[in-house]
């Protein structure tokens, strides 16, 4: 399905983009939800990735108190494989491009 | 139910009997669900062939499935980016088995070790690190169900359809974060 404002990204000006996109690291972004414990996700912060309890502790406040927080990033098949962990965990991650 | 201690490589719990049937009926629910989701995965020759599986590329219409299986992009509700949403169905339809597989196998041991009878629980680590991601699967699923947000009281008015319910989940939370922190490195 197209539209006329997909049809514009694909101009050659948003081609120069991409490419400047290509060298951006990707991230993996975890969401606050209603659900997960905060002890559960610094748990979880510190087995996956080995944080300390201390960075694991900044992280899970900050996915508590902003919503969100980038826990990981690097190559798109690492970034790709940390959310994988991280849904096995039940934690409710994605990935994206650095802005 | 005691809090979880930990004792050496051991993990040590106890549930009483109506207790341990809570708990093996909700998780044997999750596992229901998550085992129908799998079957309907495509089938697929080829990948019967090369052993590559594949799982379904479109996200569950149910709320609880997609809570417990979720995209790898953040797509926007209203107008998501179409190479996200290229990208968050190849990425669903190669990691979901595993997902599956992982959140099923949870449940497979939680069912192994809980006797319907009650009583003492010993979990190895690996058991107790299953007991975990189960018990929160579980209380993704109802918490889903049930509309939980993050100032919810402990106690709803007693008209509410959802006010026994919230009970079990308040006590699966306990549960759960007790087995955190005896667990915790």
């Amino acid at each position: 399905m197209t539209t006329p404002v997909e049809q514009e990204r694909t101009q050659p000006e948003a081609v120069g983009a991409e490419i400047a996109a290509e060298d951006r690291p990707w991230q993996t972004v975890v969401w606050n939800d209603p659900v997960n414990l905060m002890s559960y996700v610094t748990y979880v912060f510190q087995k996956l990735f080995g944080f300390s309890r201390d960075k694991a502790t900044k992280l899970m406040l900050d996915v508590h108190h902003k919503g969100k927080a980038i826990v990981t990033s690097g190559t798109k098949d690492k970034v790709e494989a940390d959310v994988a962990k991280l849904h096995a965990a039940g934690l409710w991650a994605t990935m994206q491009r650095a802005s | 139910m005691k809090r979880w201690i930990r004792d050496g490589d051991v993990v040590v719990g106890r549930l009483d009997r109506q207790e341990a049937a809570v708990v093996r009926g909700l998780v044997s629910q999750i596992q229901d669900m998550l085992l129908a989701r799998a079957e309907e995965a495509p089938q697929d020759e080829l990948a019967e062939l090369t052993g590559i599986r594949t799982g379904s590329s479109e996200a569950p219409d149910d709320p609880i499935l997609g809570r417990l299986l979720p995209d790898f992009h953040r797509l926007d509700d209203d107008a998501p980016d179409p190479d996200e949403v290229n990208s968050a169905a190849a990425l669903r339809s190669l990691h979901e088995p595993e997902l599956l597989d992982q959140k099923t196998g949870a449940a497979e041991i939680v069912l192994q070790t809980c006797s319907p009878d009650g009583g003492e629980i010993r979990l190895s680590i690996g058991e107790a690190e299953a007991w975990l991601s189960s018990l929160n699967d579980v209380r993704l699923a109802l918490g889903t169900a049930l509309d939980v947000t993050e100032d919810m009281p402990d106690e709803l008015p007693p008209e509410d359809p959802r006010s026994p319910h919230l009970g079990v989940y308040h006590w699966l939370t306990w549960v759960q974060d007790t087995l955190v922190e005896a667990m915790m490195p």
